[in-house]
């Protein structure tokens, strides 16, 4: 049977439906997807994230035992600052990506996703094994429940509830605070929106009291509950990658378009950097670009991209939908370099159609 | 969710309206209501002719993509041109503005559930 959040009974009250997302029972809509997504964008969307995993990573070694696990330099995260940051593996295929919160010179929070969380936490001990490490990794998935409240007005809304200065936390900061007079929680201006807000980390059974509060303290600046179906629209309108889509075990992140969090210049000799050295030396060939759809279609998962004539296969699409927000079919999509200038024309395969469309710059949606 | 009972149903959650020798052909509340917001539909060329589950068309919604099969032997005569435009009327009036099809009907349609059958068929999918 599928795992449930300590919010499940809120989902359902709330008329959430229900699926089964990663071993996680989880609402992929409430009201309608559209209109989740488009209160995110224009007041604030709450969503129950409690699934991600979290890892615990302490110790006096915990600094260099990270600089060897990931791609981004953790030397340069000061405590109370969160990094966007890949784990890779030896050949520097993907394991996955993921948020690293300092919250103390040898003490981290690693935010990981909910259908990784087992492989990462595993892949994380083996590295660990490598070398005699001072530190510790702990499973925390169990004791955190994490809460987003994404949007325009998140900040506003959230401030209501807690004493912590929210105006003094930046983009990718945090605070440890209080909630909801006096539940203990990391308070992070971090998402997967696009939009200004936080992401909150409570203990695992305080989740449904903070939940509820947000919702009820959000009511009149027009708060709605998201699910999993507007969680994916909204990141994919700011072309963030979604492991399984974009980044894969058999995608290296050069190739994901996530050179900016590969630090190949740190001293560290960190898993998977042989690998990319050399496929930075033999030329990386292909990357990931955003399509519009010229014409009627949308394009999905899977569907080959071929060039403008319909001739060739040229690439494929690695996550499309239409857009809430723009009211247009868009797509990521693999296709070669020297094809991926904005502006060039392709076309995309829909069952069989061959759809014209065309590479745009991204994100897709820009925060007016 | 409703289930009129003047219509006939599938296990592909199509509905039909029988007139004589032309079915009117639409998808239901609840399969309106299982995709969400419909935001693309593809309907066929008038004058196809169409076998029982052959697919007629594909109506999308933001998340999901779903075929639409044909219930029974026919003809079609005339589609709903206007959602193409406005797919949305799907979610909105599922059993009488977003009609999709017409089909002249080459034989007796089949193994098609009346409402209560097809009311205590969609309870089991839950």
């Amino acid at each position: 049977m599928a795992k449930r959040t300590a919010l499940y009974d809120e989902h359902v009250r709330l008329g959430g439906r229900m699926i089964d997302f990663g071993g996680w029972d989880l609402p992929v809509q409430y009201t309608g997807l559209m209109e989740e997504h488009l209160a995110c964008r224009n007041a604030a969307g709450l969503f129950d994230v409690s699934h991600m995993g979290e890892v615990h990573v302490e110790g006096p070694d915990a600094e260099s035992f990270l600089n060897d696990l990931l791609t981004n330099n953790v030397s340069k995260v000061a405590i109370g600052q969160a990094q966007y940051s890949v784990m890779c593996q030896d050949d520097g295929g993907c394991v996955d990506d993921l948020i690293i919160y300092r919250r103390a010179q040898d003490k981290f929070l690693v935010v990981v996703n909910a259908s990784n969380d087992d492989k990462d936490f595993a892949w994380m001990r083996e590295v660990l094994s490598r070398k005699g490490y001072r530190c510790t990794l702990t499973h925390e998935s169990a004791n955190y429940s994490q809460i987003a409240i994404q949007g325009p007005k998140a900040a506003e809304i959230l401030q209501a509830l807690t004493k912590t200065d929210l105006s003094a936390i930046k983009t990718y900061w945090f605070a440890e605070g209080t909630v909801c007079g006096g539940i203990p929680a990391i308070l992070a201006r971090t998402g997967y929106t696009g939009e200004d807000g936080f992401e909150l980390y409570v203990n695992w059974d305080k989740a449904p009291d903070v939940w509820r509060a947000l919702l009820e303290a959000g009511k009149v600046s027009g708060i709605a509950p998201c699910g999993l179906g507007a969680r994916d629209t909204l990141r994919l309108e700011m072309k963030y990658p979604l492991y399984g889509h974009e980044i894969t075990d058999k995608i290296h992140p050069l190739d994901a378009g996530l050179g900016w969090v590969v630090k190949l210049d740190k001293p560290n000799e960190f898993v998977g950097k042989a690998a990319l050295i050399s496929a930075k030396e033999k030329g990386i060939t292909r990357t990931l670009v955003g399509l519009r759809m010229l014409d009627r279609g949308i394009p999905r998962q899977g569907y080959a991209i071929h060039d403008a004539e319909g001739a060739e296969r040229i690439g494929e699409v690695t996550s499309g939908t239409q857009s809430p927000s723009l009211k247009q079919a868009i797509a990521v999509a693999f296709i070669p370099k020297m094809l991926s200038a904005i502006g060039t024309k392709v076309t995309v395969d829909i069952r069989g159609a061959k759809v014209p469309a065309e590479i745009v710059a991204t994100p897709f949606y820009k925060r007016s | 969710m409703r289930f009129p009972a003047e219509l006939k149903y599938t296990k592909d959650h199509e509905w039909l309206k029988v007139e004589g020798k032309i079915a009117t052909i639409g998808i239901t509340d609840h399969a309106q209501s299982a995709l969400g917001d419909i935001v693309y539909v593809d309907l066929p060329k008038v004058g196809r002719e169409l076998k029982p589950h052959d697919t007629f068309g594909v109506v999308e919604s933001i998340k999901a993509v779903s075929d639409l099969y044909s219930p029974t032997a026919g003809k079609v005569v005339e589609i709903n041109s206007g959602l193409i435009n406005d797919p949305a009327l799907i979610n909105r009036d599922p059993h009488a503005g977003a009609w999709m099809i017409k089909m002249e009907l080459s034989g007796e349609a089949t193994g098609l559930m009346d409402a209560a059958a097809y009311e205590a068929y969609v309870s089991t999918l839950k």
